[in-house]
C-alpha cells in the first residue's frame, strides 16, 4: 500500500490542491505509485481512486493517455530515444537503428535479462544536444545528451556492473 | 552582440544560486511593487512595454492579465513549463541556469493579477529540473521571498510545481488546465477563456515561462528601456533555440527583428559539411516551413515579418535543413509527430492526423501515386479552422508547404496510378 510507504508525501501532495479540488493530485499520485515498482499496479489504481473519490477506471484512463505511465512492467531501464525531426537531422534514426542492434532487440522490445526497454520518442526538448535519450527506471527520469553508440555502450555496461553489485 | 536579459547566466555562471542572483539585483523589482505600486500599476507597466507572449501565439501579456474578471478569487497563475515543441529547448535553459529570474518574475505576475497561489506546469520528462526548482522554492520560502505577508505587506504567496506526464497537447494553455485538474489534457471550448474560468474554474493567468523571466528586468528598468530592444510592434529580445543542420546548435538571445541570417550564419557559423541550406522551419513544426532564399535569410524575426513572409515566429524554435534532405520525408516525420499527439477530441484533427500520416508513410514506402498530392491537400483543407485547439491547423503546416514550395521532392516517390 502505498499509504503505509509514504504517508506523509501524500498528505504533502494533497496539500497543494483545494480540498474541492483533489483530483488534481492524480498525478503526482500515479508518479508515487509508478516510482515503487516501475508501473502502476491495479492496487495502485484502485488506492489513488479512493483517496481522491474517483473511480478506478477514471485513474486507469489516465495512464493510457499520459506517455509516461505504464500499467505493465517493462525493463528495469526504459531507454528511451528522441528521433524527431529536429533529432534525426542529427542521425538520431540511425543511432537508433545501433544501439537496437547493440542490445539485440526491435524497438519496443526488452532484453532478455530484462533490463533494458528501448523506445522511441517525440521531442524531449534537448534538440541541440542530439542523439540523446531518456533514461526511466529507478527513481525517477535522467537525460543522457550528445551521444555515440561508443558512449551508450558504456552507459548500459555500467548500470549493468552497477546492478551486478547491489 | 546584444545585452542578455534573460541569459544572464552566461555573463554570471552561478546566477542559480540565490545569494549571487541576489547580488546581481535579484527581487529587486518584486521589491519595488509589493506594497509600493497597485496591481493595475503593474498591468499598466507591462502593457506600455509592448510585452508578448513567448509561448508561440505572441498575444500582449498585460492585455492578457487585464481580462480577469474582476473582483473574483481566488485567483491563479498557471506556467507553462511543459516545452514540448520539437526544436524548442528555451525554458528548460531558462529554468536550469536563471530560476530565479523566473521565479521572481511569477511573484511579480501573481501581484499583478491579485493570485496568491502559482502551479509551475513542469512536462514530466524534465523530472530532475523540477526537483531543483522545488527546493529553489523551498529555499525562497526560508529566505522571506514567498509564504506569508512577504515584506511585511499584505502579499501572500505559494508556488507549487506541477508534473506532467507526457503529451504535447498539454502545451496548449486549456487543456494543460484540464491535465493540472487531474483530468485527460483535451482542449477546452473557449468561451469562457482562463481569465473568466480557468483552474478550478477560477480566473486564471496562464503564462510562458520566458515571458515571465521578462518582468523583473521590465520593473527594474521600465517599460521604455524595454520597448527601445527589439521592433516596433514586437519589443524585447527572443531566445531562438536553433536546431538541425547547423554548425552550432543552441539557444541564443537576440533582438526580436534579428534576420535569420545573423542568427544561422553568425552564431550558429552557418551549414557543416560545405552544404548549401534548403529550408528553415521558423515555429518548430507548427508553421509553414520557408525556402531559404537570399529574401528569407534577410527576413528579421519577430512576428510581422515572419508572418509577412508566410511563416510564423510562434516559439522561435529554428530547425534548419540542408541540401541533402528530402522534404518529404521531414514532412512524413511531422505528420508522425501530430498523429502521435493528437488528443482525439475533435474529429478533423484525430481523423485527419492520421490519414495524412498514414498517406506520407505509403509514400515513404514507394506505394504513393500522384493522386496522393491531392488526398493530402483535401484531408489538410479540412482541418484548418475547424478545431477547439491549434494543434489541428499546425498539423498541416509542414505538409502542405512542403507541397507547395519542393514538390519535386515528393514526386520522386510517386507514380502514375495503374
Amino acid at each position: 500500500m502505498l499509504q503505509d510507504n509514504h504517508a506523509t508525501e501524500i498528505a504533502q501532495i494533497l496539500e497543494r490542491y483545494p480540498q474541492a479540488s483533489k483530483r488534481a493530485a492524480v498525478m503526482p499520485l500515479l508518479f508515487l505509485a509508478q516510482r515503487e515498482v516501475g508501473f502502476i499496479s491495479r492496487d495502485a489504481i484502485n488506492e489513488i481512486a479512493g483517496l481522491l473519490d474517483l473511480d478506478p477506471t477514471d485513474v486507469g484512463s489516465l495512464i493510457g493517455y499520459y506517455t509516461l505511465f505504464y500499467d505493465k512492467p517493462g525493463g528495469k531501464y526504459r531507454i528511451q530515444i528522441c528521433t524527431d525531426l529536429p533529432c534525426a537531422l542529427r542521425g538520431a534514426e540511425k543511432f537508433s537503428h545501433e544501439v537496437c542492434e547493440m542490445l539485440n532487440i526491435q524497438v519496443g522490445e526488452t532484453t532478455e535479462d530484462g533490463f533494458f526497454t528501448l523506445e522511441e520518442v517525440m521531442c524531449l526538448a534537448a534538440c541541440d544536444r542530439a542523439p540523446l535519450f531518456q533514461v526511466q527506471g529507478k527513481g525517477g527520469i535522467q537525460y543522457h545528451e550528445n551521444m555515440t553508440l561508443e558512449s551508450t555502450t558504456a552507459f548500459i555496461e555500467s548500470i549493468r556492473e552497477q546492478d551486478a553489485n547491489e | 552582440m546584444s545585452e542578455l536579459i534573460l541569459f544572464r547566466h552566461l555573463d554570471i555562471p552561478d546566477i542559480n544560486d540565490l545569494d549571487v542572483y541576489l547580488a546581481n539585483g535579484g527581487f529587486k523589482g518584486l521589491r519595488e511593487i509589493v506594497g509600493k505600486k497597485s496591481p493595475q500599476e503593474v498591468v499598466d507597466i507591462v502593457k506600455a512595454s509592448g510585452l508578448r507572449g513567448r509561448g508561440g501565439a505572441g498575444f500582449p501579456t498585460g492585455v492578457k492579465w487585464s481580462f480577469l474578471t474582476p473582483d473574483v478569487f481566488p485567483r491563479y497563475v498557471v506556467i507553462n513549463a511543459d516545452e514540448s515543441e520539437p526544436g524548442a529547448f528555451k525554458d528548460r535553459e531558462i529554468m536550469e541556469r536563471n530560476p530565479y529570474q523566473l521565479l521572481e518574475g511569477i511573484a511579480i505576475c501573481c501581484y499583478a493579477a491579485q493570485a496568491q497561489t502559482a502551479y509551475i506546469y513542469c512536462r514530466g520528462e524534465f523530472w530532475d529540473l523540477a526537483k531543483e526548482l522545488d527546493e529553489k522554492i523551498a529555499e525562497l520560502k526560508d529566505r522571506g521571498f514567498l509564504g506569508k505577508k512577504l515584506f511585511g505587506e499584505k502579499f501572500d504567496l505559494e508556488i507549487y510545481i506541477h508534473v506532467g506526464a507526457g503529451a504535447y497537447i498539454c502545451g496548449e494553455e486549456t487543456a494543460l488546465l484540464e491535465s493540472l485538474e487531474g483530468k485527460l489534457g483535451m482542449p477546452r471550448l473557449r468561451p469562457p477563456f482562463p481569465a473568466a474560468e480557468g483552474l478550478f474554474a477560477k480566473p486564471t493567468v496562464v503564462n510562458n515561462v520566458e515571458t515571465l523571466a521578462n518582468l523583473p528586468p521590465i520593473i527594474t528598468r521600465g517599460a521604455d528601456w524595454f520597448r527601445s530592444i527589439g521592433t516596433e510592434k514586437s519589443s524585447g529580445t527572443k531566445i531562438f533555440s536553433l536546431s538541425g543542420h547547423i554548425a552550432k546548435p543552441g539557444n541564443y538571445e537576440l533582438p526580436l527583428g534579428t534576420s535569420f541570417r545573423e542568427l544561422i550564419y553568425d552564431n550558429g557559423n552557418g551549414i557543416p559539411n560545405g552544404n548549401a541550406i534548403k529550408a528553415i522551419l521558423p515555429a518548430g513544426a507548427s508553421a509553414p516551413l520557408l525556402p531559404a532564399s537570399e529574401e528569407i535569410l534577410d527576413t528579421g524575426m519577430d512576428y510581422e515579418s515572419v508572418s509577412k513572409a508566410g511563416s510564423q515566429l510562434g516559439s522561435a524554435s529554428i530547425i534548419v535543413m540542408d541540401e541533402t534532405v528530402d522534404i518529404s520525408w521531414v514532412a512524413y516525420k511531422t505528420t508522425k509527430f501530430f498523429n502521435h499527439e493528437s488528443c482525439g477530441k475533435c474529429t478533423p484533427c484525430r481523423e485527419g492526423t492520421y490519414w495524412m500520416f498514414n498517406v506520407m508513410q505509403h509514400i515513404k514506402n514507394g506505394e504513393g501515386t500522384f493522386d496522393d498530392l491531392a488526398t493530402l491537400n483535401s484531408v489538410a483543407e479540412s482541418i484548418v479552422g475547424k478545431c477547439l485547439c491549434a494543434l489541428g491547423d499546425f498539423s498541416t503546416m509542414a505538409l502542405t508547404s512542403g507541397i507547395e514550395y519542393f514538390q519535386e521532392d515528393f514526386n520522386a516517390h510517386l507514380r502514375e496510378k495503374v
